[in-house]
């Protein structure tokens, strides 16, 4: 699983595809939180957050489309499934090189709110922030990140899983875009419905309702066992698609 | 070492494999010989546990492929159809990824090295495999293969597109690696499973058709029944006077002239040895002759007489469960007939011999 894990790293960076996505993210997200923060006058950043859940449609599926397509496409497949490690060690090796990608990436992107520290700790001219509450609300900032990480775990999942089902990469790529936009737009779609039933399942589904918690500085137990529980879903389909692809 | 037994494999209604059964000892070089969509592919990928069987078993070194999948591959080296090379790595890279993904505990440098040495890619190690040419591409396949030392190794078409000297290469490697492995080569090329192999087992359409080792194969083929001869003389009499001594069954003229020979060719009748008849004819006549040359059957002759042979009635017919214990006809025939010419032939030799020494 280890090897797996180096060699799907390294090969983001042999390829151009790393530096892509790097460059877009830091670049986008610097973007974003430059105009929801510093140009809007405000400390909050639940607004950034929730854009950049935004530009995931963007950014996972780079990360996720050549995991599994291009493997099969070079039929490289077959030399990870005749060595002795299992399908499940071989989707995690990869899950996590994603995710490692994206992790870094998004830690990365925590240089954004370095500008509003400065400004809120200005403001306050030697004040502490428990006395004078000025300032980027770090528990906010805090669980938005993790919020924004397991978002970004349950979507490279999904991508990961559509990956594994063809061997064309730009199929995968957009078939993955279409599933996370349709994922993030589901709330939106609840203004549409009158039927109150359909209304409540849609908002129990939607990501943006359940990532709303995280921006209030909250860590909802059932949010985070939500979006663990799809990512475990989809790596787990990824597995059954393998297992059944053998026995086909 | 390696047991198969009622091997099954269904592509959806498609048969691909029909009741395989084989047995490999330890050391043993062993030629998978069949056309093209025989089955050999699918039984190499059934035994290395990338695909699973419809039913039937398989062991490699005792231990079962579906009850014990990670210790098995442990066992075995796999050089796929298509080597499984990521282009983008260089070859150094790769055979790193390769070591660390079988969780080869020999020490890495010295063993890589060894590697490279054995497979001739040292002055590419440093190369992307992407710029390398396909001999080299297939080498760094078969070096990923031999990474860890495995028992087993399997080689899926090893030769296919590479050049003349680089097949004699390869070859050679074959014949080293099998002194101390257990080697299983699959082929649609005769003469590489004839160089190589110590046994042959001829598949087709999901079948195994014959299994024999090389020698009783060889022997067979190495029949001494056809010849082509040269002959000066005018080219109607000859092949009149040929026609006309004892033994011969056939003769034709060959398109081929040698100055004033004209070409022949020649088929007696089984267990007839008749070069001497053809001596005192042709001295007879005062027709020099200037070459004789046995042909016998080409391997590939045998090949596709059993492969013609064993045209299997129901290809597309589905065997959910298949115990067949008798062979058709047409496969038995052709895998006695075979063993039954070798031990004639083998026989006739030693008469000869004899004959000989008598003189």
């Amino acid at each position: 699983m280890f090897a797996i894990f180096k060699k799907e790293l390294r090969s983001y960076f042999i390829n151009a595809i790393g530096y892509v996505f790097a460059g877009v993210f830091l670049a986008v997200s610097a973007l974003l939180c430059c105009f929801t923060t510093l140009q809007n006058k405000s400390y909050s950043t639940s607004s950034y957050f929730t854009t950049v859940l935004f530009l995931l449609i963007i950014i996972i599926p780079l990360l996720t489309m050549r995991l599994f397509a291009e493997e099969k496409k070079l039929r490289t497949e077959q030399m990870l499934l005749t060595a002795p490690v299992s399908i499940g060690g071989m989707i995690m090796g990869k899950f996590l090189a994603a995710f490692t990608m994206f992790g870094g990436g998004v830690l990365l992107s925590c240089i954004n709110f370095i500008p509003l520290y400065i400004y809120g700790s200005k403001e306050r001219d030697g004040v502490p922030y428990s006395e004078m509450h000025v300032g980027p609300i770090s528990s906010e900032i805090i669980s938005c990140t993790i919020g924004l990480l397991l978002i970004g775990a349950a979507f490279i999942a999904i991508g990961m899983f559509v990956s594994s089902l063809t061997e064309n990469q730009l199929a995968a790529a957009v078939v993955t875009v279409t599933i996370i936009f349709v994922m993030l737009v589901l709330d939106m779609l609840n203004s549409y419905i009158s039927a109150y039933a359909i209304r409540f399942v849609l908002s129990w589904f939607s990501i943006l309702t359940r990532f709303s918690d995280f921006t209030y500085g909250m860590l909802d137990f059932s949010s985070i066992l939500y979006f663990i529980s799809i990512t475990g879903v989809f790596l787990f389909l990824t597995a059954r698609i393998y297992d059944k692809r053998r026995w086909g | 070492m390696i047991k198969i037994e009622h091997l099954v494999k269904n592509y959806g209604s498609n048969c691909a494999l029909d009741d395989v059964s084989f047995e490999i000892k330890k050391g043993e070089i062993v030629g998978f010989l069949g056309p093209n969509g025989a089955g050999k592919s699918t039984t190499m990928n059934i035994l290395t546990g990338y695909l699973s069987s419809t039913s039937g078993s398989v062991s490699v070194a005792g231990l079962d492929v579906l009850e014990y999948p990670l210790e098995v591959k442990k066992h075995i080296g796999y050089l796929p159809e298509q080597p499984p090379l990521y282009l983008d790595m260089t070859v150094k890279e790769y055979l790193n990824f390769a070591y660390d993904l079988k969780d080869c505990k020999l020490k890495r440098t010295e063993h890589l090295e060894e590697i490279c040495e054995v497979v001739k890619i040292k002055d590419v190690y440093h190369r992307v495999i992407k710029n390398l040419s396909k001999g080299y591409r297939q080498r760094v396949g078969i070096a990923q293969a031999l990474i860890g030392n495995p028992e087993v190794i399997i080689f899926d078409e090893p030769t296919v597109g590479l050049d003349p000297k680089q097949i004699i290469e390869v070859r050679n490697l074959l014949r080293t690696l099998g002194k101390d492995h257990t080697i299983i080569l699959s082929t649609h090329i005769l003469q590489e499973v004839q160089a190589v192999c110590d046994r042959i087992i001829i598949i087709n359409k999901g079948r195994i058709v014959a299994d024999e080792l090389t020698e009783n194969i060889t022997r067979a083929v190495q029949n001494n029944r056809r010849f082509t001869l040269k002959v000066c003389g005018p080219q109607k009499e000859v092949l009149a006077t040929l026609r006309s001594i004892k033994g011969i069954i056939y003769a034709e003229s060959l398109a081929q002239r040698d100055g004033d020979a004209y070409a022949y060719m020649i088929e007696s009748e089984t267990g007839v040895d008749i070069r001497k008849p053809l001596f005192y004819a042709l001295a007879e006549k005062k027709w020099p002759l200037v070459g004789l040359e046995a042909t016998g059957m080409s391997l590939e002759d045998v090949f596709v007489a059993i492969v013609d042979h064993t045209e299997p009635k129901a290809r597309y017919e589905k065997r959910s469960s298949a115990k067949r214990s008798i062979r058709s006809e047409a496969e038995q025939d052709i895998a006695k007939k075979l063993v039954d010419d070798a031990k004639e032939k083998q026989g006739g030799e030693r008469s000869a011999l004899f004959d000989d020494d008598a003189k």
